[in-house]
């Protein structure tokens, strides 16, 4: 990559006052989540011992928007499993208003990549599944599920079987039976990873209507930098191997955030720090591959 | 049609050939089988004879092999006498299909040779009883068994090991002792299709259990389901499609049973209509007591898996006039097929 060409981009940190003022406000809500020196090792397949995760912290404020973002095999999904307790931290621990986390619990909603729909269930039934676990009586469940199904705009299929839905409406659904749940945090693992891009550009939109309109917290893990910048009040980097905190980044784009925004001085400027910080300038000179030319000189198509 | 279609790997051929393949695989064996038992010059290593000329012990329709019937008739020509007539024929244990397919029926009509011995419709009826006990009395264990294995691994670990040791002892081995214990009629048979079903069924349950999607049960997890609701929750409807079919596989492993289980004793059912007609040489009946038990599993089978179709709607749910009467039957099934074991809120 040769200079570039955006210096006349701001600098990542300058906030507009609005901007500023809202993150000050942010910072005085009380902390939901509070991840403490989290460490993650594994036995590795050689026998060695493979460090997922060293010395994490962090603090998520009460209805924050929080975007974990990194190479692949930095960890981003470890860290999110961790926090959900579907995996247990080697060292350091996780605090979910005060309580340290020692176990998967409704407090910490999960949406996931594959969806994970219950496939034997209609829409209704899978929204209500949250509900009537806590013991709350069908009818009651029922009516409840119905305010969630409607916020995603599923009330035509709620009869209907995940088989029957397209990936975003399935996406929807998860959300909906995650949210029902009425969780502390909800945590997202690359949610929209598998959708086409079209897709993905509704689902965030809505997600963030939600988000504007439900009382939660999202953790939001994603490989997209555009969909990290575009959601997120804060970006958490991680770098890869082991996987550690690079920068905890203070998105300066102002909210309300919409598509518009991709090509906003703020927006580019935090992208370019994100991807100097993923994709490092001594690494990202492509490597030279060393291809023997196997076409007749003068058949050029560049 | 292209040549490149008959061997297309993975392709599923057009539902117009399904059907012709289909029949074609029915209609191949009973044409050769036809062919065998029709075209006088293939095989019919015997003659039947019409008149016996001048060989003494050659009486009208008597089978004699081949070289024999030609040897006695040279030797009566030679002696001036005349020569005996004959067709050539099939053995006795090989009746032409038309005989067969006359036995459908005449077997059935055909009255029992000795008093009290069970008319055809009895013997299969006894024959399905002892099956369906069988089955019943093994799946009401083996079923809820095989769930908990697969599902929890220290329960695994505990009965595996000695349900696989087991089920290498063959079923029939136990015949002797299931008389001395259970006495001559139909409880050793019963107890046969038991031991011959129990111990796969509660291995092959469990494997089928343990290949459960573990991303559901973390999805159940975060949405706050305990350890206990799990199973019943998550566990068993995300397998129960896969254990019914397993069923239906072991049904047809249990009909493998019925034959040692029902010469356990005192012979019965279906298996001592065949051994009785064996005796007396109605190999016709034999073969059509034996096509019906084919037809009986075969239908079996089929109407469950038609009934599969129907109660597991979310595999492929589309509406049906037939689905929305089990749907209207089984309104709320899935309170009744995975009841609520909450308990109240603890905490909150």
């Amino acid at each position: 990559m040769s200079a570039p060409v955006e210096d006349f981009l701001p600098d990542y940190r300058a906030q507009s006052p609005a901007v500023a003022d809202r993150f000050r406000r942010l910072k005085e809500r009380p902390v939901v989540l509070d991840v403490e020196h989290l460490g993650r090792q594994f036995a590795g397949n050689d026998g060695g011992i493979v460090t997922a995760l060293r010395d994490v912290s962090f603090r998520v404020h009460r209805r924050e928007f929080i975007c974990v973002i990194g190479p692949s095999g930095c960890g981003k999904s470890t860290l999110i499993r961790l926090v959900a307790g579907l995996e247990q931290p080697t060292s350091g621990r996780i605090l979910l208003d005060g309580h340290e986390v020692h176990g998967p619990g409704p407090d910490r909603g999960m949406v996931f990549q594959g969806y994970t729909l219950f496939p034997w269930l209609t829409v209704k039934r899978n929204v209500m599944f949250g509900l009537t676990m806590k013991g709350m009586s069908l009818s009651q469940a029922d009516s409840e599920a119905r305010q969630w199904i409607d916020l995603v705009g599923l009330s035509r299929f709620q009869d209907s079987y995940p088989a029957q839905l397209s990936g975003g409406m399935k996406q929807r659904t998860a959300i909906a039976r995650a949210l029902a749940a009425q969780p502390r945090i909800l945590l997202m693992d690359e949610p929209f990873g598998a959708l086409d891009a079209q897709t993905r550009c509704q689902m965030q939109m809505h997600l963030m209507e939600i988000w504007r309109n439900v009382d939660v917290t999202i953790l939001f893990i994603t490989h997209d930098l555009d969909e990290a910048v575009l959601l997120a009040d804060r970006i958490l980097v991680l770098k890869a191997h082991p996987g550690e905190v690079q920068e905890l980044i203070e998105v300066s784009v102002p909210r309300p955030r919409h598509a518009d925004q991709f090509t906003a001085p703020e927006f580019l400027a935090t992208r370019r720090r994100i991807d100097e910080l993923i994709h490092p300038r001594t690494e990202s000179a492509v490597e030279k591959l060393p291809i023997v030319r196997l076409t007749q000189v003068g058949d050029d198509v560049e | 049609m292209s040549r490149a279609r008959w061997v297309a790997i993975g392709r599923e051929p057009s539902p117009r050939l399904r059907a012709v393949l289909t029949t074609c695989s029915f209609l191949l064996p009973l044409a050769l089988w036809a062919l065998v038992s029709y075209v006088p010059w293939i095989w019919h290593p015997l003659m039947r004879i019409d008149s016996p000329g001048d060989v003494a012990w050659f009486k009208p329709g008597l089978l004699v092999e081949r070289p024999a019937f030609a040897e006695e008739n040279a030797k009566a020509v030679a002696a001036g006498g005349h020569a005996a007539t004959g067709r050539p024929a099939n053995p006795v244990f090989l009746p032409a299909p038309h005989e067969v397919g006359r036995a459908f029926w005449t077997a059935f009509t055909t009255p029992p040779i000795l008093r009290g011995e069970p008319w055809l419709h009895q013997s299969l009826a006894l024959s399905i009883k002892t099956i369906f006990w069988g089955f019943v009395i093994s799946s009401l264990v083996g079923v809820p068994l095989g769930i908990v294995c697969g599902a929890y691994g220290p329960v695994s670990r505990l009965f595996e090991p000695v349900i696989d040791f087991v089920r290498y002892m063959p079923a029939p081995a136990f015949g002797a002792l299931a008389v001395a214990v259970l006495g001559i009629y139909d409880a050793p048979k019963i107890a046969i299709i038991v031991l011959g079903t129990f111990f796969q069924q509660v291995l092959v349950i469990a494997n089928t259990v343990r290949r459960h999607d573990p991303a559901l049960v973390e999805a159940a997890q975060t949405l706050g389901a305990r350890p206990g609701q799990l199973l019943l929750r998550v566990i068993v409807p995300s397998c129960l499609v896969d254990i019914y079919n397993d069923q239906r596989i072991l049904l047809g492993w249990a009909w493998t049973y019925l034959i040692v289980a029902e010469v356990v004793g005192v012979s019965s059912g279906i298996t001592f209509f065949i051994n009785q007609q064996a005796k007396y040489r109605n190999f016709d009946n034999v073969y059509a007591a034996i096509i019906i038990i084919g037809v009986i599993g075969l239908t079996t089978d089929q109407a469950l898996a038609f009934l599969g179709r129907q109660i597991f709607v979310w595999k492929d749910p589309r509406p049906t006039g037939i689905r929305n009467f089990f749907q209207r039957l089984f309104a709320g099934r899935d309170v009744l097929l995975f009841p609520d074991n909450d308990q109240p809120p603890t905490g909150s």
